[in-house]
């Protein structure tokens, strides 16, 4: 996993949890991969081995990993938990959207246009 | 692994450390933050037994600072302790000679990992690489604290980097405890479980790092600023 780029005013266990999610949503961690060792990932990525220590633990009370003792940790092989993953990061980027919409004082129907719009050109473009 | 209960460090009528303590768990890295003169160098000197507390206790392991914890404990001050007739693999053995708890396959694993060659001579390492020698000895033994003051200022960037990686890598997390010593909040805050910062001689705050970006939407490195400013 290459370096990531951690904001850190926040905590950061959550956002590794959440990098590991959207990879997994994106099959860059298919249902049944191996996670790296906590060592491994907390040296690449400069933080302490109990901050990927809590990421594990919080993807795996989410359901989203299993730990295996002595083997590892590995994502779990069940389509609805990705599928649930993807619709709460879609629902999440959405909330991002419609946060900033409204504060430029859009309506749903004009927010809603424009991300259909957007949808449009992408199609006819370069994409 | 360590406790400091109440410690204070005068030099002649003036207070270094006043009523310091702390509990640091064993498999830990804590950071000990401050500016030049706050006194954390005089508190890890006190840690590494080489020097003594005017008041209060210190334990580590439950034993007093003395010959058998410094067997214990590795201590890397922030000046240049490195001979510079020596070449890298010298200085190895010369540590080894020591302390029992060297382990040379580590030394060889972390000398790869800094990037250092066995045959080099001391004296044509950089600053950046001098540092990362100093590190590579400290980690290659198996002591229970590890004690770094300032093991990146005045190091280039890269130098940095890898020393840090070098720290994850190289310590044990169950076993070791680690505290660094340093101003350079920013550059080590990721890597820290716990931060006690320092001012004045005395503890100002002393809490996780993982509670604090939560509590307060903000990075340690920015909660140090507003702290000690």
């Amino acid at each position: 996993m290459p370096l990531l780029d951690f904001q850190r005013d926040r905590p950061i266990y959550l956002q590794i949890a959440d990098e590991i999610g959207r990879r997994i949503i994106r099959g860059a961690l298919p249902p049944g991969a191996q996670l790296p060792s906590v060592r491994e990932l907390a040296a690449e990525l400069r933080v302490n081995p109990n901050t990927v220590q809590r990421a594990y633990q919080e993807l795996e009370r989410e359901g989203v990993v299993f730990t295996l003792r002595g083997q590892g940790t590995f994502v779990k092989e069940d389509p609805a938990m990705v599928a649930g993953l993807r619709a709460r990061a879609a629902r999440e980027a959405a909330r991002r959207f419609w946060r900033e919409a409204r504060a430029l004082g859009l309506s749903p129907a004009e927010a809603v246009a424009l991300v259909v719009d957007m949808g449009h050109s992408e199609g006819e473009g370069d994409g | 692994m360590v406790e400091a209960r109440g410690v204070g460090k005068r030099f002649g009528r003036v207070w270094a450390l006043r009523d310091v303590s702390l509990t640091v768990p064993r498999g830990v890295i804590c950071g000990l933050l401050g500016v030049n003169g706050a006194g954390k160098s005089t508190l890890l000197r006190i840690l590494a037994g080489v020097q003594r507390p005017t008041q209060g206790e210190v334990r580590i392991g439950g034993h007093r600072p003395g010959r058998v914890t410094k067997a214990r404990v590795a201590f890397v001050p922030e000046s240049d302790h490195l001979y510079r007739w020596m070449d890298v693999q010298d200085a190895l053995n010369f540590t080894a000679t020591f302390f029992e708890d060297f382990n040379h396959g580590r030394a060889r694993e972390l000398l790869r990992l800094m990037q250092l060659e066995p045959s080099s001579s001391i004296s044509s390492l950089s600053r950046g690489f001098r540092a990362r020698l100093k590190l590579v000895l400290a980690l290659a033994r198996d002591a229970d604290l590890v004690l770094l003051d300032e093991p990146l200022s005045g190091i280039d960037p890269i130098s940095r980097d890898r020393i840090v990686e070098g720290i994850l890598r190289g310590y044990r997390p169950l076993r070791s405890t680690v505290l660094i010593a340093t101003h350079l909040v920013g550059e080590v805050e990721t890597m820290l479980d716990r931060v006690v910062f320092l001012h004045n001689g005395r503890v100002v705050l002393d809490e996780g790092a993982e509670a604090l970006r939560a509590a307060r939407g903000l990075s340690v490195e920015a909660i140090y600023r507003e702290v000690l400013a």
